[in-house]
Parts: structure tokens; sequence; C-alpha cells
């Protein structure tokens, strides 16, 4: 459904979406890895549970929220990739940690 | 020239000016009584108080020194799951009430000694009403909020106080307002009036309203038109902010006075106060920070979470920080009704005050609520 646009930058940085590597320029964002990678939504919204995917790419709508390297609710149109990055689905509300 | 069509009426048995959660609970109330009512809603240029509410339906700190707020309060706690259910059969709506109690944290040996000499004050004072309440050391409140911080040397405790959702609150009151047959009309800031007794008249969105009955229920707006109708009404606005997080699973069983956990699951911290005048646009960054550091020192894990918005709104005070309800001796028919809780209050607001106003007197009860009580002198 997406295709990176023509341009002279190589995509050099390989991160994972779910377990699929993906292999993006160096400077995108994690949500521009969650579009290449093709898969059906990103997260599940906390109420109703319907199914989303990165839409504003500017830091507004958070419909990119993702799992980013053990970080839930991050938003993914705001954050570089790194190489070895590990982007997975946020599923409705994220839990808080409470320490015992 | 006479019409049966509701926008071209003129004549109603009862016009409420604010279309607030006072105003639209005690509209809803009228027009269930049967009463024709109109409700006028200045618009988006209002303060809006009822958009910045916090949610609390909550008890356990009002009325020291008022005995007659604390079971006004109470009693409006006690009629919210009638409202609650009334609304939600009526309208479809969920109000997300919740009245599993509610807590006050105390932070270090000092705060829990001053909390338990209020809650002692605050039984006294209810006398043979009766003030059900715990003061819970730290190591028991443990097994019952989730991830206390080491600070925390107790709680309070009472089962009378619980949350909802303002939102869907005044969504549903002005659904089941307008179900029921009540006319509402927004954008109709009130311009001229004319006041005699059980004879009102009311100039608003260019069209000129006539009834036996006014209530006075635009918040800070009562203070410039309380006069109008023979009333006093000397509310000033007091500023609060609010925090919301991004939701979270839940994990607060009941609400904290300045710490709620939404249905939806976001978590919201509140309860400042300032004096700012009327400006609702500026947050001011060591109010926020401090809310949160308390916030964080009661739940530790509360740090995690990011902050997704911040807002302020004015609450809607008098001079003595209780409501003000009145029938003007000068023109009656005229009522006013004026509070910082309109969520709380909902439940009386409907279900008690407007039953008062619609048989035109209200009840002994609410005497000492009248605005008279500024115009007595002080004595030394």
């Amino acid at each position: 459904m997406f295709l990176p646009r023509p341009e002279p930058r190589p995509a050099t940085v390989e991160v994972f979406v779910g377990d699929a590597p993906v292999r993006v320029p160096e400077g995108a964002t994690a949500a521009a890895a969650v579009l290449l990678a093709g898969i059906p939504a990103i997260r599940e919204t906390p109420v109703t549970g319907a199914p989303r995917l990165p839409y504003c790419m500017m830091g507004i709508c958070f419909d990119c929220l993702a799992e980013i390297d053990g970080v839930p609710n991050r938003q993914a149109c705001m954050v570089e990739v790194k190489p070895g990055m590990r982007i997975a689905p946020q599923h409705g509300a994220r839990v808080a940690k409470v320490e015992a | 020239m006479q019409t049966s069509s509701p926008s071209a009426r003129t004549a109603f048995d009862a016009i409420v000016i604010g279309g607030g959660l006072v105003g639209a609970a005690i509209g809803y109330g009228l027009q269930r009584q049967g009463l024709d009512t109109l409700l006028l809603d200045e618009g988006d240029i209002a303060h809006r108080a009822s958009r910045g509410n916090f949610g609390l339906i909550w008890v356990q700190s009002k009325g020291l020194g008022a005995p007659h707020y604390q079971r006004w309060t109470r009693g409006s706690a006690s009629e919210w799951p009638a409202l609650a259910e009334d609304l939600q059969a009526r309208t479809g709506i969920d109000t997300r009430r919740q009245q599993p109690g509610g807590v006050t944290f105390c932070l270090g040996e000092e705060e829990f000694e001053r909390r338990s000499e209020y809650m002692a004050q605050m039984q006294a004072e209810a006398g043979n009403f009766g003030f059900e309440y715990r003061m819970i050391r730290a190591a028991e409140a443990r097994d019952m909020l989730p991830g206390i911080g080491p600070e925390v040397t107790g709680i309070s405790w009472t089962p009378y106080d619980g949350h909802a959702s303002p939102l869907h609150l005044l969504r549903a009151l002005h659904e089941g307002f307008t179900g029921l047959g009540g006319s509402y009309l927004p954008n109709a800031g009130v311009a001229d009036s004319t006041a005699a007794p059980n004879d009102f008249s009311v100039h608003a969105a260019g069209r000129r309203f006539t009834a036996p009955r006014v209530v006075l229920a635009a918040g800070l707006g009562n203070a410039a038109l309380a006069p109008r109708f023979g009333l006093s009404s000397p509310v000033v606005p007091e500023r609060g902010q609010i925090l919301v997080t991004e939701r979270a699973q839940t994990l607060l069983p009941m609400p904290t006075v300045s710490l709620r956990q939404t249905a939806e699951g976001s978590l919201m911290i509140g309860d400042s106060k300032e004096n700012a005048g009327l400006d609702t646009v500026t947050q001011s960054p060591e109010i926020m920070r401090s809310m949160a550091r308390r916030a964080v020192r009661c739940f530790p894990w509360i740090a995690d979470l990011n902050v997704v918005r911040a807002w302020s709104a004015l609450r809607v005070m008098a001079p003595d920080g209780l409501p003000i309800y009145d029938q003007s001796e000068q023109f009656p028919g005229a009522f006013t009704a004026n509070c910082h809780s309109g969520v709380t209050l909902a439940g009386t607001h409907a279900n008690r005050l407007a039953p008062m106003i619609a048989a035109g007197a209200l009840d002994p009860e609410l005497s000492l609520f009248s605005a008279r009580r500024f115009d007595v002198p002080a004595t030394a």
C-alpha cells in the first residue's frame, strides 16, 4: 500500500516491525517503517479495539502508538529509527508497571 | 401571533439561564416535573466550567464548619445512582458513574494528624446524621490501592465518594432535557431582561421570552445577572488546572481527591487552586509540576505515564466556598443556583432543588445557602 518516494537516500537501517525486518533510510521515523512493513494495524484503540495505522505523521493524531524497544504507547512518527529497533503493536491501553 | 411550534414558542413555565451542569440539571428536573422549560446557553464564549470539571462526586472534604453543606453534598451523592439510572434509561448515555468510596492521601505524619482532626471534626458536626470514615495507615492502605509511595503515611476514606464523566453527564442532561420536550437554545446570552413578581422576560438570541419562573444558573455570569432579579451572587473565579495521562489499564479501584482514573483508562491529576482572574488559556509550569510531583509521591508508577493533555478552568466560588441558592424576595419566582461542584451536586439539583423551584419555595434546609449570609456584618 505504501512505497517510499524515489530518493537517493539508501535504506541502510534495519529495524523490526513485529518480528519482520524492515530496511529504512537513516533519519526515517518508526512510523515510516510501520507503513513499509505492510501490516494491517499497529495498534488497537483502548476503548473500542478499532485497528489503526500511522495517519498524520506529525505527532498529532496518536494513531501510530506502538511499543518501541519495550516502551509502550510511543508515538512512532516522533521516533527516529535506530539499527535493531523493535517496533511492536500496541494492543489497547498500556499497562502501568506497579512495583510490588 | 401564537403558534405551537417549539422553535417559535416564547412563553414558558420556566426559563433557566445557563446550560452547564447546574442549569442543565435543574432544567432537566423542571422539565421532568412537567414544567415547559427553556434552557438558554450562552455558547462557546462562556467560561464553560462544566467542560473543565474534574469529575468527582465528592463528599469527604465538603462542609467543615457548615453541616448543612455536608448534608446537601451527601444528599446529592445519594441521589446520584437514581439520576444516573434515570438518564441512562431515557437517553442511553452512561455517565460512567462509580461510587466505590474515595480517599485523600496524607504525605508525612503532620498531614495524617491534620487530616485525622479534620475528619473527626466532620463527624462531630454531622451529629445524629452520622459520618462514616476511617483513617487508614499506609500498611493497610497498600492492600486497598496499588503501588503507594513510601512517603504516604496514610489515607482518609469515606464510603460516600465517587466519580463520573462530566462530559457524558452534561450530554445526558441535555439529551434528557430535550427528550422530555424541553427547549434548548444555544448562543443565547441574555441581553436585557425585566422582572416583576412571578413574571419575567428575557431577551436572548434576538427574541423575547417570558415565564413566571427564572433560574439563574450562569456560573460566573450570575454575579452580573442576579441584581437584575433582586438577587445577589457575589461569585468570583478560582482557577484549577488538570493534567491528563495516556490511557492505561485500570489500576485504581477508587478516586482520590486529586487523582482519578476514568472509565476509559486516563489518569486525571487535579485539585490545584489559584487566583488568575478569568485566564483559562495560560498553564503555569510551576503548578503543573507540583501537581505531577504530588501524584508521583502518592503513586510512583505514574511517573512512567505520558501526560497527553492539560487544561485549566474556572471554579465558581462564593466568598465562603459554599453554594448559593436563593429565591428573590423582591421578585418571587426568580432563583439563583451557584456552586463549584456541578458534578457532585447534579443529583440534588435535578432531584431535590428542581422540585422546590417548581413548587415555588426553597425548603428551609436551603435557607443557610442564601446569599444574605454575606450581608451579615462580621462579629468579633
